[in-house]
C-alpha cells in the first residue's frame, strides 16, 4: 500500500514539476489520494456547496449519500472541474487541481461517471472505449494510421469490455444497447482512462436490484490503489459497499462516518434515513 | 495482465469486424471506376463534371468538420476563397505552374483556417453559425475593397495556367480540367478517409456524439477541432484553387455567403458524415442545377429548395443515408 502510495504521489510530483507538502488538514500517516478544501459554489442566491472539506485516503471506498438537492453532483461537478468552485482549493494527491482543466484532470487520474448516461449514442462501445484508451496513451491525435492498426489499445479495450459483460455487443451502436448495458459502459469508459480516482454518480441509476448489487461488488473488487467515491440512494448497498460514508445536506457536509456511526446517528436518522424511502 | 492475453485471442473477431469496416467496398471501387465515364460517355459535359468535382472536393473538406467533428459552418467559402485568389494571383504575378500552386493555395487558406480555428473552437450550434458566417462576410468586402489586387466586382482577369506536369494544356472542352480536378479529389479524398478511419478520426466523432463527455475521457477537445477545422479549410483552398485555375477566372462569388450556402445544401443533400455525401451531393446539385436553369435560368433555386425541404423530411440522413436504409431494409431477411 505504502509503495502504491509513494508511487501515486511520484507521478503526481512529477506532472506539476515540484512537490509541494501534502495540502493541510490532513491527517498524517494516510496518504490523501483526492483533497477538497473549503469548497464554495452558489447558483443565484441557491448556495450549492457550503464550505466543503474532506479527503478521500489512497484506496478508499466512499459513498456520498443526501436529499435529492443536496449537492452530491454539483459536488463531483466541482472536483471534476466541469463547474469552478468561488473559493476553496482541490488537491489530487500532492498537487492543486483547483485550476486544471477537466481533460488534464482525468489525465492525472481524477475521472467521474455519469448518474444519466453520457455516451457515444453512434459510437460502437468498442471504438468508445478504444477510442478512451488511445486519449489515454496519447495516439488520439494520430491521423495517419487506420485504427485498426492500434491493436494494443483495441485488445486493451475489448479486454475491459469483456470484464464488464459487453464483449458479445461491442459493435453495435451503444444507442442500441439496453439501459443497464449502458451504465455498465459507463463504468469502462471511466476505467479505460485508468483512474487513480473514480467518482461514480449513482452507478446503478435505474439498473434492477439483482444487476446493481453485481455492479458494485465489481467497484468493490477494483484494485485497492484506486480510490473511489460513489453516490447512492440504496442505503443497504451503501452499508454494504462503503468503508466510509460523507452525508450532505443543503450544499454542506453534515457528517462524516463509518456505516455504523451514520446508521446510529440520531441527526442523519431524522434528516435522511427516516424520511423512510430507502431503508 | 493474465487477463488481457485470455481476451486477446478472443478479441479476434471483434478487431476482424473493425478492419472490415475500414476496406474498401466493391460500391467504392464502382463508383470511382463511374467518374472516369464523362470521358467517354459525355465528353460534351467535360466542363460540368470538372465543376462537379471542385464542388465535391469543397463539400468534402466541409464534411471533415460538420459531418464528423459537428463543427457547422456557414463561413466554409472563405476558405475557398482564399485559395481561389491565392491560385489566380500566383498565375498572375508569380508563376502559372498549377500543381504547384495548389499546393501553396492550400497552404495559406490552411493558414487562415488555423488562425481562424483558435476563433471557433470554443464555440457550437448557433454561435458558431454566427461567427462563421460574420467571418465569410468580413473578408468577402475585404476583397471587395481591395479591388487593387483581387479586381474588386470585376474579378481577377489575366490569370495563365500552365500545362499540367507540364503535359496536360487546359483545352476548350474541359479536358484536362476534368481530369486535373478529379484527380485532386480523389487524391485529397484518400487523405481524407485515412484520417477519419484514423483514431484521430474516431476522437472527432466522439466529439461530434457527445463534446461535454469528451474531456471526462481525457480528451483535448479544442486542439482537436483546431487541428480538423485546419485540415479543412487546406482542403477547400485546394478546391478553390482548381476553380481558379480551371476557368482562369476568380470572381468574389468565390467568397460570398451563397457559396457558402451551396455547399452546406449540397453536402445535407448527399448526406453528412460518410464522405461519399458531398461527392453525390454535388452531382446531384450540379446536375440539378444545369437542367433546372435551363428550363427557367430566373427561378431555379425554387426547385433546389424543394429538393432540399423534401431530402431533409424524408431523408434525414440524406441521399446516401436513405440509400443504406433502403439496403439494409433489402437485406433483412423476411419476416
Amino acid at each position: 500500500m505504502s509503495e502504491l502510495t509513494s508511487a501515486a504521489g511520484e507521478a503526481a510530483g512529477a506532472a506539476s514539476g515540484n512537490r509541494p507538502p501534502a495540502p493541510a488538514g490532513v491527517p498524517a500517516g494516510r496518504a490523501a489520494a483526492l483533497t477538497a478544501q473549503g469548497l464554495r459554489k452558489h447558483f443565484g442566491s441557491l448556495q450549492v456547496a457550503r464550505d466543503i472539506s474532506f479527503h478521500l485516503p489512497v484506496g478508499a471506498r466512499f459513498a456520498l449519500i443526501g436529499p435529492n438537492g443536496a449537492g452530491k453532483t454539483t459536488l463531483i461537478n466541482l472536483l471534476t472541474g466541469m463547474l469552478r468552485p468561488e473559493s476553496g482549493r482541490i488537491f489530487l494527491g500532492r498537487d492543486d487541481v483547483t485550476s486544471v482543466e477537466p481533460a488534464v484532470r482525468v489525465k492525472r487520474g481524477l475521472v467521474r461517471t455519469f448518474q444519466i448516461n453520457a455516451l457515444f449514442p453512434d459510437l460502437a462501445p468498442l471504438e468508445a472505449v478504444a477510442l478512451a484508451v488511445c486519449e489515454r496513451k496519447g495516439s488520439a491525435g494520430a491521423f495517419w494510421r487506420p485504427l485498426p492498426a492500434y491493436r494494443d489499445e483495441l485488445e486493451e479495450a475489448y479486454a475491459l469490455l469483456q470484464s464488464v459483460h459487453l464483449a458479445e455487443d461491442c459493435l453495435r451502436p451503444t444507442r442500441e444497447l439496453a439501459y443497464g448495458q449502458q451504465r455498465l459502459l459507463e463504468m469502462a469508459l471511466a476505467l479505460a482512462t485508468r483512474p487513480r480516482v473514480l467518482l461514480l454518480d449513482e452507478p446503478a441509476a435505474g439498473v434492477p436490484r439483482d444487476e446493481s448489487s453485481a455492479l458494485f461488488a465489481a467497484i468493490a473488487a477494483l484494485p485497492d490503489d484506486i480510490t473511489v467515491l460513489f453516490i447512492e440512494h440504496d442505503m443497504s448497498l451503501v452499508f454494504r459497499f462503503a468503508s466510509r460514508i460523507i452525508v450532505m445536506v443543503a450544499g454542506g457536509i453534515l457528517m462524516e462516518g463509518s456505516p455504523a456511526e451514520i446508521a446510529g446517528d440520531a441527526q442523519v436518522r431524522e434528516l435522511y434515513l427516516g424520511k423512510g424511502g430507502h431503508v | 495482465m493474465r487477463e488481457l492475453t485470455g481476451a486477446a485471442a478472443a478479441a479476434g473477431p471483434a478487431l476482424a469486424a473493425l478492419d472490415r469496416r475500414a476496406r474498401w467496398r466493391p460500391a467504392e471501387l464502382v463508383f470511382w471506376a463511374a467518374a472516369l465515364s464523362p470521358f467517354v460517355l459525355f465528353p460534351a459535359y467535360l466542363q460540368l463534371a470538372s465543376q462537379i468535382a471542385i464542388a465535391a472536393l469543397f463539400a468534402l473538406s466541409l464534411d471533415l468538420i460538420l459531418g464528423y467533428a459537428g463543427v457547422v459552418s456557414l463561413g466554409h467559402a472563405a476558405f475557398f476563397g482564399i485559395g481561389a485568389y491565392c491560385a489566380g494571383l500566383l498565375s498572375k504575378y508569380a508563376w502559372g505552374e498549377p500543381v504547384s500552386g495548389l499546393l501553396v493555395s492550400a497552404l495559406l487558406a490552411g493558414l487562415a483556417g488555423y488562425a481562424v480555428s483558435f476563433v471557433i473552437a470554443g464555440f457550437r450550434h448557433l454561435a458558431l453559425i454566427m461567427i462563421t458566417l460574420g467571418l465569410g462576410l468580413l473578408l468577402q468586402e475585404a476583397a471587395n475593397s481591395a479591388s487593387w489586387l483581387t479586381g474588386g466586382a470585376d474579378g481577377l482577369q489575366g490569370i495563365d495556367i500552365r500545362p499540367v506536369l507540364g503535359l496536360f494544356k487546359f483545352d476548350l472542352y474541359g479536358r484536362t480540367a476534368y481530369g486535373y480536378a478529379l484527380a485532386v479529389l480523389f487524391l485529397l479524398f484518400l487523405l481524407a478517409r485515412r484520417v477519419i478511419q484514423s483514431p484521430f478520426g474516431l476522437s472527432l466523432r466522439g466529439i461530434r456524439e457527445n463534446a461535454v463527455r469528451m474531456p471526462a475521457i481525457g480528451a483535448p477537445t479544442r486542439r482537436r477541432i483546431r487541428k480538423i477545422f485546419t485540415m479543412a479549410a487546406a482542403m477547400a483552398g485546394a478546391a478553390g484553387a482548381l476553380l481558379a485555375q480551371t476557368t482562369s477566372t476568380v470572381s468574389l462569388e468565390a467568397l460570398s455567403f451563397q457559396r457558402s450556402a451551396d455547399v452546406l445544401v449540397i453536402l445535407i443533400l448527399g448526406g453528412a458524415g460518410r464522405l461519399y455525401g458531398g461527392i453525390v451531393g454535388a452531382l446531384i446539385y450540379m446536375v440539378a442545377r444545369d437542367r433546372f436553369s435551363g428550363l427557367n435560368p430566373q427561378y431555379w433555386y425554387f426547385w433546389i429548395g424543394l429538393l432540399l425541404v423534401l431530402v431533409v423530411v424524408l431523408l434525414p440522413n440524406g441521399i446516401l443515408g436513405g440509400l443504406r436504409r433502403l439496403s439494409a431494409w433489402r437485406l433483412r431477411p423476411a419476416s
